[in-house]
């Protein structure tokens, strides 16, 4: 028996959601609950992928948003179930997989260019 | 106690029943042969020993292959005595992961990674010379003094120094089993383990 196919059956032991597919340059809002005490909500995020790294369980992606004037940056595990839902409201045409230099755009320079769909 | 060889596969990671995320380390382990046991009246002390993973018979000394024969068990590659075995083990009974329960604590002993030779800022977490101005220069990652002068006229043993690093054996003590899969003989540890993959890891649990 191949070495990786052990880890790989440990891989296939986590439950992976069915999320809809997306890459860097889309914008997409995730929901994703909140323990607060022993309630749990429901709290949205909403802003550009810029990368998704790793494979199996352990792949995360990275997604940044406006909040003001400040730049804020959340990374979350794919196979994460807190993860509720993730929709995806613009697939956007970028020519990298992690797009780094997104975070010094501002402004009007900061548009990323939509796929036709 | 009670023990268990094992080889390294890998590190990925699982959810817990409260969502965390847990690092693991997945663990081939057993099956283990008890291929001699030690008694106080034959050798003077108290012990078993475990056989794991076949090897080939061409890569097998005959004075092994007696040994192996003995047993009555194919010829494996690693051998390693426990003491103070908890359950009374005899001669050619074969232990499986069953031996660990999962959410139990146990200890796992590797060979840490090779790193070569080191100096001392990577080797004992020395800091070095945190400046690079103030009159230094090329002694950012030196020592500094190794002792005094004329009193004692030498340097002390077992002084701190540049050398080979890593290569050594190292005990992580109580990682958490995480997952056992009896039928692949695999186990999850909550966490890193020392060594590189492909590599063989001894695992204890210490009741």
């Amino acid at each position: 028996m191949g070495k990786n196919e052990l880890l790989q059956l440990v891989d296939d032991s986590v439950n992976m959601q069915k999320l809809p597919k997306f890459k860097a340059g889309d914008n997409i809002t995730v929901t994703y609950k909140i323990k607060e005490g022993n309630k749990e909500r429901l709290q949205k995020f909403q802003g550009v992928v810029l990368q998704r790294v790793g494979s199996g369980p352990t792949e995360t992606f990275t997604v940044r948003k406006l909040s003001g004037n400040v730049g804020v940056e959340r990374i979350f595990p794919i196979a994460s179930p807190f993860i509720e839902e993730i929709v995806v409201n613009k697939v956007g045409v970028v020519r990298r997989a992690r797009i780094f230099y997104f975070r010094d755009l501002r402004g009007k320079k900061a548009r990323i260019k939509e796929a036709k769909r | 106690m009670s023990g268990l060889l094992g080889k390294k596969i890998g590190m990925t990671s699982i959810y817990d029943e409260q969502g965390r995320n847990v690092p693991c380390t997945v663990i081939e382990a057993g099956p283990c042969v008890v291929s001699q046991v030690r008694t106080k009246e034959a050798d003077g002390y108290e012990a078993i020993q475990l056989a794991f993973e076949d090897k080939k018979e061409k890569h097998t000394s005959k004075a092994m292959k007696g040994h192996f024969d003995k047993a009555k068990t194919t010829p494996k590659r690693y051998l390693a005595e426990f003491s103070r075995f908890e359950e009374k083990k005899s001669f050619g009974d074969i232990l499986t992961v069953e031996v660990f329960n999962e959410g139990e604590f146990v200890d796992v002993v590797g060979t840490s990674k090779g790193k070569g030779f080191q100096g001392v800022v990577k080797r004992y977490n020395f800091r070095g010379v945190n400046d690079a101005t103030h009159g230094q220069h090329n002694r950012l990652r030196a020592p500094g003094s190794i002792g005094a002068s004329s009193y004692p006229s030498r340097v002390f043993k077992g002084m701190r120094m540049a050398g080979r690093t890593g290569g050594d054996r190292v005990k992580i003590t109580n990682l958490q089993v995480m997952k056992i899969i009896p039928e692949k003989n695999v186990v999850v540890v909550k966490g890193a383990v020392p060594g590189p993959n492909n590599s063989l890891v001894i695992l204890e649990r210490w009741s």
